[in-house]
């Protein structure tokens, strides 16, 4: 059994008074891919964030379930909260590798979670972690630059290595915050692809945030449609009609 | 349309660079004040004349340089360089860490201050006066010296070191802390990774800035060369003043030649034997050019 995401009455305003997520009860569970849609600003960052605690939730449970036990990710805090946050793995927008580290030590830093600080500091990784870095790069096809700066890659490179140290971290879970949104078409699909592939291979569900209809609909089992800060879709892509398009996103314009 | 061709607008706006009266008036007192002090301290030309005199019998006192007393030179330069170096790795290893917890985006407010004030205390004073309350407490010699360059380092390299981690971005800080990285491992592979060659930067502005005081120390008895310049220039020994001078340049010169040579090995991951081709090639460059 592959890990489950329950999320209940979920709640986040940054300021009083002024709600982003208003109530979110999501269920997540099994593999493949879930596309969260939406326009900007409707909260669905802050959704993805508030599960790994880049954000804190206002309210509300965040469950997290393996095989053998349940954490509330709203709840831990501490240690807790570091043990749960090795379990839920993220791949960024704008990559946000560390610039100024090679590939491989930016890869290892996905193992941070597990490392003691003085074995960090003098970079002594276990050697199994090294080898599954090597087989992790072969895999997005990077072996070749496993000693270059983490700053002298292009941008599709980038998101090729920010898979890899998500995936180094043997999460149950992957969460992607608009992966390709700063890549061109052609990089877009050979990421989702990679990522889409590398997860099953896994058995990991991901949950992908997106604003590309027509991406979500080719590489996602699953859409979830938002819009302030509330769920106003959810099903697989064949069922999103425009209707559905317009409740989401609004206008109709835009849809030709 | 009439503003346009400048018709019918205020004086004002037709002379867009034209200083206000205020501006005027600030700059009529500035120059008033400067001409009354002139006049206060005797700073005149004829002042300057009668100066030139005494300078021309300094200057031939002081030539030829007299390097017989070169073991005095020696033993006296030997401490200043072990000063420099000395107060310079004590002061780059107390820094990084007071330099961390000064940081506002990394620290909570109970760090973040005690370690602010600490590093603003240690720059509020100059390393000579500094140097003078060392040799009051610890008595004369090289520790009052080292523990006075110390105080300086902490000063510079903490202050700049503060302000390079607050600069950092906090993308690549948010990645780690979402593995699950502790406070320490998020510190050692996403903040140093970012301001590690700022570091190295001033730790050798302050290493040359080290050895240039470290000669200077010894004047109020810290140690070093300059007690050594400073009762040769009581006894009007010129010509050995002279030679002390022109050690303390040349040192001084090897100093920086090495401080940006460690800059570049640092900096640019360079290799010595690079670093002497790249010399090469810029040194062909400009001929061929």
């Amino acid at each position: 059994m592959s890990a489950q995401l329950i999320i209940e009455e979920l709640n986040k305003s940054y300021q009083a008074g002024i709600p982003v997520l208003k109530g979110i009860n999501l269920e997540i569970a099994g593999e493949g891919v879930t596309a969260i849609i939406g326009p900007s600003g409707t909260g669905k960052s802050t959704l993805l964030r508030c599960i790994n605690r880049l954000v804190e939730p206002s309210s509300g449970r965040v469950l997290l379930k393996s095989e053998t036990r349940t954490t509330d990710l709203a709840r831990v805090s501490g240690r807790a909260l570091r043990h749960a946050r090795r379990q839920v793995a993220m791949v960024f927008q704008e990559y946000n590798l560390v610039e100024r580290l090679t590939v491989m030590e930016n890869l290892l830093t996905g193992r941070l979670g597990y490392t003691p600080a003085w074995k960090a500091w003098l970079r002594w990784f276990e050697p199994a972690d090294i080898e599954r870095a090597y087989q992790l790069l072969e895999k997005v096809g990077l072996s070749h630059l496993a000693n270059q700066r983490a700053d002298a890659l292009s941008g599709g490179q980038r998101q090729r290595v920010g898979i890899a140290r998500a995936l180094m971290q043997k999460p149950m879970l992957l969460l992607a915050d608009e992966p390709t949104s700063s890549l061109d078409p052609k990089t877009s699909v050979e990421i989702m692809e990679l990522m889409t592939e590398l997860a099953d291979a896994e058995s990991i569900p991901v949950v992908i945030n997106m604003h590309d209809v027509e991406l979500a609909k080719r590489f996602a089992r699953r859409i979830v449609g938002m819009s302030g800060g509330n769920i106003v879709f959810d099903g697989s892509g064949d069922e999103l009609t425009p209707t559905h398009l317009k409740s989401i996103y609004g206008g109709e314009s835009w849809l030709v | 349309m009439a503003g346009l061709n400048g018709q019918g607008l205020p004086p004002s706006v037709q002379k867009p660079f034209s200083l206000t009266w205020k501006a005027k008036l600030g700059l009529f007192a500035l120059l008033l004040y400067v001409i009354y002090a002139a006049a206060q301290l005797d700073f005149t030309y004829a002042r300057f004349i009668t100066g030139l005199d005494n300078a021309a019998t300094f200057l031939q006192r002081m030539f030829p340089p007299n390097f017989e007393r070169s073991q005095i030179l020696i033993k006296g330069m030997v401490e200043s360089l072990q000063i420099a170096v000395l107060a310079s790795v004590l002061g780059i290893a107390i820094s990084l860490p007071i330099g961390l917890l000064g940081a506002r985006n990394l620290m909570p407010g109970w760090a973040t201050w005690p370690a602010r004030s600490l590093v603003a205390i240690c720059r509020a004073l100059h390393p000579v006066i500094v140097a003078i309350l060392f040799v009051k407490a610890v008595g004369f010699g090289a520790l009052a010296g080292i523990l006075a360059l110390t105080v300086a380092s902490i000063g510079f390299i903490g202050k700049l070191f503060t302000e390079a981690v607050e600069e950092i971005s906090i993308k690549q800080v948010e990645a780690v802390r979402a593995t699950g990285a502790s406070f320490f491992n998020i510190v050692t592979f996403s903040v140093l990774p970012q301001v590690f060659a700022r570091f190295v930067g001033f730790s050798t502005y302050q290493f040359d800035s080290n050895l240039r005081n470290s000669t200077m120390v010894g004047i109020v008895g810290a140690g070093g060369i300059g007690g050594t310049l400073f009762s040769a220039f009581q006894r009007f020994d010129y010509d050995f003043v002279a030679a002390i001078l022109i050690t303390i340049i040349s040192v001084i010169m090897i100093g920086e030649v090495l401080a940006g040579f460690l800059r570049s090995v640092f900096l640019d991951k360079l290799r010595p034997a690079d670093l002497w081709r790249k010399r090469q090639t810029a040194v062909q460059g400009t001929r061929n050019g």
